[in-house]
């Protein structure tokens, strides 16, 4: 079950942050999470994989998590403790495996630096800025989403197999 | 509807469908490769599903022959899962290539079907008139037990090119161009639909290049309506049978882009973004490697493009070459027509099939500092090599060139020196 509000410190990015970056591709001979993890960010943000804590929160720029195809970079966001990415846009494949291994992503613009602490309400659609006060609304996933975050890709194709195997 | 719609449609059991409306729609192949292939694998046995659909494609590219042991361990994971679920859809060492190239020749991409693949580029069979798209791992291993997936249906946008195209510019180069005009973002989530003139007089492996770019705008796909170019080159090749898909003359856009072939000059793309584009002719940079290979620019077309150039002329001393065809059956060709010893003549080093220095993966990494004219899509920070090093995008014909006078060339200029 995906919380219905976080809160969290905030690592800003800019835009179109691909996958590359997320996790480089010669680290892509597992499928581990915290394994991924150690690498995240290795190229652009080397701190990063150390300083990270669990609840954190990613707020990037316009298509975030452009490129390859690889969940390993949701995956290696997890590992680290990532609980939320906020950004105006995201690249597609992103977006799908993200909501599908249980990463709840946001569609918004939202100003915030780093270090700065976000509570995220996805129920009720909106963002507070403890630091500066500021207030975003966003319009919450549609319930198939909403459902699939919740449940997960894997619970949700087990369900259907039983449903259709009888 | 347009084309992305009615496929869509079609697979889902709707007579109609709307973009924003999301779906579960039948597909017709699923594919992996050995990066994508082993988080699919173990996601598979969590369903402790009875059966996989018989439709899927294994395809060993990314990091075959193994580079070190961990990949040795991955691209095993692949074999055996072909082992146990008798899948006969494997490509391993020696028999296939890069998997895009492998699911066009082998005849799984064909007009009006609904492809997925873990794998990005996965959209270049829009060039067949297909929906092929790019999906992640877990939803790879579900739609292997399931033979479903869910998609968003997408607002489709219409690109139409007319007029003749100038010498040696290709697909590459309008592809480059209209992501130079539209930005990485340009297409977020919609379906491109390519038009025009000039879209019907391109060879296949041209619009395969274009379609396969898609996803650098950001697109779900990107689909060119099917025609006898498509139908001869699926004859005696296509599995099954397949019909094709048209968008209605009634068809809603979301926004309509119109250029001319002739102010579309040989392009490059700039690091580190495939949006940087400017022409190469106005762009003056040494290079240390040039590459050409791909599922961008990895086909026989683009063999002949470079060796064109590359025929009775040396690599510059200051330059590595490496030429590696996209598929088994491309390097065969490409020794049928002599062309490998064009380029081993010239000094570049060929290689089999493999993705390889696409990704930064091995064989052909690029040092600090270093830079790279490379036949294929993406420029990103790092992603030939080390972070500190460039990659700039180009199409196979510039990758000669330059690679021949050790600066980034156009070959028109490469003709009057
Ligand atoms: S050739 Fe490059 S872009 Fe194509 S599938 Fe392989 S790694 Fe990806």
């Amino acid at each position: 079950m995906v919380e219905k509000c976080i809160k969290g410190r905030v690592w800003k990015f800019s835009d179109n942050v691909d996958t590359d970056q997320i996790i480089p591709a010669k680290y892509l001979v597992t499928g581990d999470r915290r394994e991924l993890a150690k690498h995240a960010f290795e190229n652009v943000r080397p701190e990063f994989a150390d300083d990270v804590r669990e609840g954190d929160i990613i707020v990037g720029g316009k298509n975030f998590g452009s490129g390859s195809s690889r969940e390993h970079a949701p995956r290696a966001l997890l590992g680290a403790g990532i609980t939320c990415v906020i950004a105006p846009s995201f690249a597609r494949i992103f977006y799908r495996n993200s909501i599908n291994i249980g990463l709840p992503l946001v569609e918004c613009d939202v100003d915030a630096e780093d270090g700065n602490v976000l509570a995220v309400d996805f129920e009720d659609g909106k963002i507070v800025n403890a630091d500066t006060g500021d207030v975003y609304t966003f319009p919450p996933l549609p319930d198939f989403l909403m459902k699939l975050l919740d449940v997960g890709l894997i619970e949700n194709t087990k369900r259907k197999l039983k449903g259709t195997n009888g | 509807m347009t084309i992305a719609e009615k496929i869509l449609a079609i697979h889902a059991g709707k007579s109609s469908v709307s973009p924003k409306e999301i779906v579960d729609a039948r597909i017709d192949y699923v594919m992996v490769n050995d990066v994508t292939g082993l988080p699919a694998f173990e996601v598979f046995e969590e369903f402790k599903a009875s059966s996989i659909i018989e439709n899927t494609v294994l395809i060993q590219d990314h990091y075959v022959p193994n580079k070190d042991v961990a990949s040795a361990e991955q691209a095993k994971s692949m074999r055996e899962f072909a082992g146990k679920y008798k899948i006969g859809n494997h490509f391993d060492v020696g028999r296939g290539g890069v998997c895009h190239q492998i699911m066009i020749e082998h005849g799984f991409a064909a007009p009006g079907r609904l492809i997925v693949g873990a794998d990005s580029h996965t959209c270049s069979y829009g060039a067949l008139g297909a929906l092929s798209t790019g999906i992640g791992s877990s939803e790879a291993a579900s739609a292997m037990a399931t033979g479903e997936l869910w998609f968003k249906v997408p607002e489709t946008q219409k690109f139409v090119v007319d007029g003749k195209l100038g010498k040696y510019v290709m697909g590459k180069d309008i592809i480059l161009h209209i992501i130079g005009d539209i930005g990485v973002s340009g297409s977020l989530y919609k379906s491109m639909e390519f038009y025009g003139s000039t879209i019907e007089s391109l060879q296949l492996s041209d619009r395969i290049t274009i379609s396969n770019m898609a996803i650098e705008a950001g697109a779900k796909c990107g689909i060119i309506p099917p025609d006898d170019a498509v139908f001869n080159y699926l004859k005696n090749r296509v599995i099954g049978e397949y019909t094709p898909v048209y968008a209605d003359e009634a068809s809603e856009y979301d926004d309509t882009f119109e250029y001319n072939a002739g102010e579309i000059e040989t392009m490059v793309a700039k690091p580190h973004l495939p949006e940087n584009v400017v022409p190469a002719s106005e762009i003056d940079v040494e290079i240390d490697q040039a590459y050409l290979g791909s599922c961008t620019n990895g086909r026989i077309e683009d063999m002949r493009a470079a060796a064109e150039i590359l025929k009775g002329r040396k690599v510059h001393p200051d330059v590595r070459m490496i030429v590696v065809p996209a598929s088994k059956s491309v390097f065969e060709q490409a020794l049928r027509e002599r062309l490998i010893e064009v380029f081993m003549d010239a000094d570049a080093y060929v290689a089999g099939p493999t993705c390889g220095a696409c990704l930064g993966g091995y064989m052909g990494v690029l040092a600090e500092g270093e830079r790279c004219i490379s036949s294929t899509n993406r420029n990103f920070i790092g992603r030939m090599g080390h972070k500190d090093s460039e990659v700039y995008l180009a199409n196979p014909a510039v990758v000669a060139a330059s690679a021949v006078t050790g600066r980034i060339t156009d070959p028109n200029d490469l003709e009057s020196s």
